[in-house]
């Protein structure tokens, strides 16, 4: 199915929720809502599902207007953030339910496959009530596949399980969601959850639309601050700088050989993921000498923060690295694996990409 | 400030028969003064129960709490001298910012001029000092935690500050800030703290040592550089890291080492065990190999995807499915090829019977 929403915005009383925006969703994929709380994602999906009506604008579904059409004329299927599921029916019946809906045939086999798929077959009997609550949002998106729906909603459907279970339950979808023929629609606050559910993603913020694409170009080329700053985690460090003759000067630290384009302004934006950092040299890095504030070891990588006269940076190095408060470092960057934006917050150059 | 000494078990159930009737089974722990220890693990793992032991608002079905060696087990929170910090703001809507954080000094008749240094030293920590005559009813819920976390670290001389999921409804950025915060100001105050969590990274980059429970059970307590590199224990392999260690079935026979049906020289200077093992290798340390050179194994890609720092590879090995973290600069193979991995390097664990044994 192809939903597009054309100059969509939504006012609620004196405050704008959404300003207004364009978005033909890719079809059958997965299109990610990325943004902090109140960023507009929640609002969005409402506009996409009929549960609300936008202020101005058209909300075409392969073509037709369906503006002002109500979620049960519509043909969508949602997930939320709470585990909904009829709480006196069994998980089987809760599973079956869209299915029974409509009259199918051959329903208890179709909610043995889904139930299967989602490790939950061994509950078919039980309330959920009797289940974990990752179990129970297992029961809430089986039902939710079951009714085979165009459109899939899912408003961060696993942020309230543990961190290990998002996890597993994350690369389950991912795998259910390209199998599938749904065009879906996942919002989140985690940039690494988009990430690892690929597809497309929308970045939202402050009730807008900011930049709509193939995830890993948005995240390796964000078109503006706003948009680097929501898609980085840990956050991009930004350094203020000036366009000079050899490229790059940031203030209080030193010049980077870094094309400008021509219409370069000259107050500038040194944007530099916290990944790009070493404490190990390559040829052609330029240095940045400072002292560690903090160290902080997640296992996979330790993340260094370091006060130095361009400002705090932050580093994150791969593998455990002990590093004693106070004491002096040294960190390395590539210029070519540098940011840079203009006065505007508009993305000049961006690192090259090998793919 | 106190060092805490736990010998005790708990069971919600009068009777308790089995391992599955315990909430926590038998442990026996020690906090030192001034550390900073998180508790990490799955819902129902047990990490909110014994929280609530030391805390002292749940009494031990057996044994004691010690609290610089005197007998705490059936005393209050009050009468332990815990200061707590919940999941959600526990604070004063109609009170300013600064009377938010004064409170539980005044409650302790604590001199007005010291309860200003303090209220302005915890401020100015947490960044609050702009907002110190605002009322709390006005800020947003991150504004609300942070005065949360400043009433548990406002008073020196509390006996431990206990925190349950503090930055669960903070946003991953402002995360980032306040875990820091947390960080810098435990070198500053040196308070005891303890930090229940079921997210890993808040864990490890909070604590200097961190409890690894999972069914009542505590597997595995040490730094997270111990508890990466020499998980104790598979659930520990498993739980930390993101995606967690791979495990692959391995037998070790008359020093040769077979894993995933291939036959590998066995690591040198490693004594494993005669028989079934299991062998543990973290995603960032499988490494890509040349086709068929000695020690890689062949394994079908599934998916490959670019998380942004790195590429992460998922691929089938022998019926096993293991997964890859490479740089971004590594050549990385496509759906349905054959890679070529490493699995065996001086980072590699081995596991019998789920326990570490080399």
């Amino acid at each position: 199915m192809e939903l597009k929403l054309e100059r969509v915005d939504k006012q609620v009383g004196a405050s704008t929720h959404l300003y207004p925006l364009d978005l033909a969703l890719q079809s059958q994929a997965v299109t990610v809502l990325l943004g902090a709380t109140q960023a507009g994602k929640t609002s969005l999906m409402r506009l996409m599902a009929g549960l609300d009506k936008p202020s101005h604008g058209r909300v075409t579904v392969d073509g037709a207007d369906v503006t002002g059409v109500p979620v049960r004329e519509r043909n969508v299927a949602m997930v939320y953030q709470q585990f909904i599921n009829y709480p006196s029916m069994t998980v089987a019946d809760n599973i079956g339910s869209p299915l029974k809906l409509r009259g199918d045939k051959n329903v208890a086999q179709r909610v043995r496959e889904l139930a299967a798929r989602l490790h939950i077959d061994m509950f078919l009997d039980r309330l959920p009530a009797e289940l974990s609550g990752g179990q129970q949002q297992r029961v809430a998106l089986a039902r939710a596949l079951a009714k085979g729906a165009p459109l899939m909603l899912l408003d961060e459907p696993l942020v309230n399980l543990d961190y290990k279970l998002r996890e597993e339950l994350r690369e389950e979808l991912t795998l259910l969601f390209a199998s599938g023929d749904s065009t879906v629609v996942y919002a989140t606050t985690e940039p690494a959850e988009a990430l690892l559910l690929g597809g497309y993603t929308a970045v939202m913020d402050a009730g807008e639309l900011l930049q709509y694409g193939p995830t890993a170009s948005v995240f390796h080329a964000p078109k503006s601050l706003r948009v680097a700053r929501a898609f980085s985690d840990p956050p991009m460090n930004l350094i203020a700088a000036d366009a000079a003759s050899l490229g790059v000067h940031l203030r209080a630290g030193p010049v980077l050989s870094i094309p400008l384009p021509a219409a370069a302004s000259r107050s500038l934006t040194l944007g530099v993921r916290a990944s790009a950092l070493r404490v190990t040299a390559r040829g052609g890095d330029v240095t940045l000498s400072g002292t560690v504030e903090l160290a902080e070891i997640s296992g996979s990588d330790t993340f260094v923060h370091v006060d130095t006269p361009v400002g705090e940076l932050v580093a994150q190095l791969t593998g455990v690295h002990r590093f004693d408060l106070g004491a002096p470092i040294t960190l390395h960057l590539d210029p070519a694996m540098a940011y840079v934006f203009d006065e505007q917050g508009n993305l000049l150059v961006a690192p090259a990409r090998k793919n | 400030m106190a060092r805490i000494d736990l010998d005790l078990a708990h069971s919600y159930k009068p009777n308790p028969k089995g391992d599955d009737d315990y909430a926590l089974l038998p442990l026996k722990m020690t906090f030192r003064d001034g550390g900073a220890y998180a508790l990490l693990g799955p819902s129902g793992c047990g990490k909110t129960t014994l929280l609530n032991i030391v805390s002292g608002l749940l009494v031990p079905s057996t044994g004691t709490v010690q609290f610089d060696g005197r007998d705490v087990t059936r005393t209050t929170p009050q009468q332990r001298n815990i200061a707590q910090v919940f999941q959600f703001p526990v604070i004063y809507d109609t009170m300013t910012v600064a009377e938010n954080l004064a409170f539980p000094l005044k409650n302790r008749q604590v001199p007005e001029a010291q309860i200003r240094q303090r209220v302005g030293e915890i401020a100015e920590m947490l960044e609050l000092n702009r907002h110190l005559d605002q009322r709390a009813a006005g800020l947003s819920a991150d504004q609300k935690q942070k005065i949360s976390l400043g009433r548990g670290l406002v008073r020196a001389d509390v006996s431990a500050v206990l925190f349950d999921e503090p930055l669960t409804v903070i946003d991953p950025h402002l995360k980032w800030q306040l875990r820091r915060k947390l960080k810098q100001i435990h070198h500053e105050l040196r308070l005891t703290l303890i930090y229940v969590t079921h997210d890993q990274v808040e864990a490890l980059t909070f604590a200097e040592e961190v409890v690894v429970m999972t069914r009542g059970r505590a597997v595995q307590m040490g730094s997270a550089e111990a508890l990466f590199e020499r998980p104790a224990h598979t659930f520990v392999g498993h739980f930390i890291g993101s995606p967690g260690m791979n495990f692959l079935p391995a037998r070790a026979s008359a020093g040769r080492l077979e894993v995933a049906g291939r036959q590998l020289a066995a690591p040198a200077g490693r004594v494993l065990p005669e028989g079934e093992l299991k062998l543990g290798v973290r995603p960032e340390y499988v490494a890509i190999a040349s086709p068929e050179a000695p020690g890689a194994l062949p394994a079908t890609v599934t998916l490959a995807q670019d998380i942004g720092t790195h590429m992460m590879l998922t691929a089938r090995l022998d019926g096993a499915t293991i997964k890859a973290r490479l740089t971004p600069e590594a050549a990385a193979p496509r759906v349905g090829e054959t890679a070529w991995l490493t699995v065996l390097g001086a980072h590699t664990c081995f596991y019998k019977d789920e326990v570490l044994v080399a």
